[in-house]
């Protein structure tokens, strides 16, 4: 399984990194190799098998909806790295 | 016996009879890192002056009576667990500046049994490696020998246990990242049920696997530790409420009747020939102590290690698209718009190893190969699963290596992940299985290394767990021997 320079671009897009061309290159040819390892999966027969997901035997959790304490907005806006009027601050995304 | 030097159990007992204070306690071990950590570099963060406030009060409780777990202990805590006001940067530089405005379930739980918590140990970024070397900020040493690896990715928190800059400490494991470390340090090391310690405010790797365990230089300040931070949390959906069993009412100096497994798949080529022969040592001791050897198979192991490096970095890959220079962390300054304010804020707050995993992860979920990669991954995780449920019919517990080698040097494995990932290949099945993994020391090779014993029992099998492991380290004396810095 070889990763084309264009995979790997499509796959670092998807991921929203931007890649240097060194990396670009480095990725292909170890990734490669990680998927070509991975191929030997394809030899179990797992025709009827079902797939594990988590290992517990828990579905769908539920909790009371209840109103709880949680952070204050001002804790919860410390760490940004923009905020402005109590809010996250983020560059615009639609077009004026 | 040094302050520093005293298991936790030790010291509760001395606290507890007034002989010595949280206070004294806390400032031999403070000065001990002091005077160590700049060879060790076990520690991201010290907070010292937290430490010895945490000790005063710690003192104060046990004058008014209280006689809790870990009363005036100091602990050290793996830097990828929530801590309210203290930095968690997960080793990795886009969480270089991240204050947590709430503390890990597990640290409430800590302080609540009276702990001190000394400061946030290394490890590889984002728990994503096995020597400390993927940390964005140093690579932690060994103490056994400072030109090799701990072992990660709690590799920081296994040094500071082994090199006494802490009584214990916190780590998490999702591959090994607990058992590992704990073997290549020489101390000892419980990664529980999945399930079994809540994972609220444990920064999320991948999110199927990831469990926190502790550290401590015996087994029974491992029962003492995991007796405080087990149980059930409604914060964690995947937390398991069933009771928590007394842990230290398991360790008994008694294995008599209990059929330990012994997987063939375990003993393979490749493995140190002395790691090899430290196991089978053991296990004979326990032969000899009245336990059942069993040979058992577990036939899908062979494939553990490509499924776990499917599942953990299709997980990681979706748990840290959170990381978008918006809410937190690291953010690109002067990106042209939103979109390349992502790319670039990844690409510069994100090391090689977590870009490489997130790449592999997003590939392995990516529409026409997600039933070759991802889906049938999760096939094969059942069938490691069945191999298990299998084997626990006619044992009680597996003994196996915790690695296939000792540690390794600094660097020798840095340049080719592949080879990286063969040092966890005999602990990626207990977490793909959800099931508790135990490490202790079972002796040393030429060179003075420590080499480590594996337990593994079924799910919720702690004690078993703990009954074989506390058996085996009071039948041998490989704690008398001291790592010399």
């Amino acid at each position: 399984m070889k990763l084309s320079r264009e995979e790997v671009e499509h796959i670092a897009e998807l991921a929203k990194i931007s890649l240097t061309e060194e990396e670009k290159a480095l990725f292909q040819e170890q990734l490669s190799a990680i998927l070509e390892y991975a191929g030997m999966l394809q030899r179990v027969d797992t025709a009827a098998i079902p797939p594990t997901a988590t290992v517990l035997p828990l579905r769908d959790v539920m909790r009371p909806d209840e109103v709880r304490p949680s952070l204050s907005q001002e804790d919860a806006l410390a760490n940004a790295p923009q905020s402005e009027d109590g809010c996250f601050r983020v560059k615009a995304i639609l077009e004026p | 016996m040094q302050l520093h030097e005293l298991t936790i159990h030790q010291a509760r007992s001395l606290l507890r009879s007034g002989q010595i204070s949280a206070q004294e306690l806390t400032a031999a071990v403070i000065d001990r890192i002091l005077e160590i950590d700049n060879e060790v570099k076990a520690y991201l963060t010290l907070t010292p002056e937290l430490a010895e406030e945490q000790a005063r009060q710690a003192d104060a409780r046990q004058a008014a009576g209280e006689d809790a777990p870990l009363l005036g202990i100091p602990l050290a805590i793996k830097d990828v667990i929530c801590t309210e006001g203290i930095p968690t940067t997960c080793g990795s530089k886009i969480l270089e500046d991240f204050i947590p405005p709430y503390s890990a379930t597990v640290i409430e739980r800590l302080r609540a049994a009276g702990a001190v918590i000394l400061g946030k140990t290394n490890t590889d970024e984002f728990a994503m490696g096995s020597s400390t070397e993927n940390s964005a900020y140093f690579t932690t040493h060994n103490p056994w020998d400072l030109s090799r690896v701990p072992g990660g990715s709690s590799g920081g928190s296994a040094a500071a246990t082994a090199a006494y800059e802490c009584l214990g400490a916190l780590g998490s494991d999702t591959g090994g990242s607990v058992r590992q470390p704990a073997a290549l340090c020489g101390v000892v090391g419980i990664k529980p049920t999945y399930g079994r310690v809540s994972r609220y405010g444990l920064v999320a790797f991948a999110s199927s696997l990831d469990q926190i365990g502790a550290f401590g230089k015996d087994v029974t300040d491992c029962a003492l530790l995991l007796s405080v931070i087990a149980g059930y949390d409604p914060r964690d959906s995947t937390s398991v409420n069933t009771p928590v069993p007394d842990y230290l009412a398991s360790l008994v100096l008694d294995v008599r009747g209990v059929r330990v497994g012994v997987p063939q798949e375990y003993f393979i080529e490749g493995i140190q020939p002395e790691v090899e022969a430290a196991v089978r040592a053991a296990i004979d001791l326990l032969a000899g102590m009245g336990a059942e050897v069993v040979d058992i198979s577990l036939p899908h192991t062979g494939y553990a290690l490509p499924v776990y490096y499917l599942i953990a970095p299709a997980e990681a890959s979706a748990n840290l698209a959170r990381y978008d220079g918006i809410k937190y962390g690291f953010s690109f300054p002067d990106a042209a718009d939103v979109w390349d304010a992502y790319r670039r804020t990844r690409q510069h707050g994100f090391g090689a190893e977590v870009k490489r995993r997130i790449m592999l992860g997003t590939y392995a979920l990516s529409a026409g190969y997600y039933d070759a990669y991802y889906l049938k991954a999760q096939q094969v995780r059942t069938l490691i699963k069945q191999d298990f449920d299998r084997a626990f019919e006619a044992c009680d517990v597996i003994l196996c290596p915790t690695t296939p080698t000792t540690a390794f040097k600094i660097g020798e494995k840095a340049a080719d992940p592949l080879q990286m990932y063969l040092s966890d290949v005999f602990t990626l099945s207990a977490s793909l299985a959800g099931l508790p993994g135990l490490s202790l020391p079972c002796g040393f090779d030429a060179e003075g290394l420590p080499i480590g014993l594996q337990i593994i029992g079924p799910a919720f099998a702690e004690p078993a767990v703990f009954r074989v492991a506390y058996t085996y380290e009071q039948a041998t004396d490989w704690r008398t021997r001291e790592p010399t810095l």
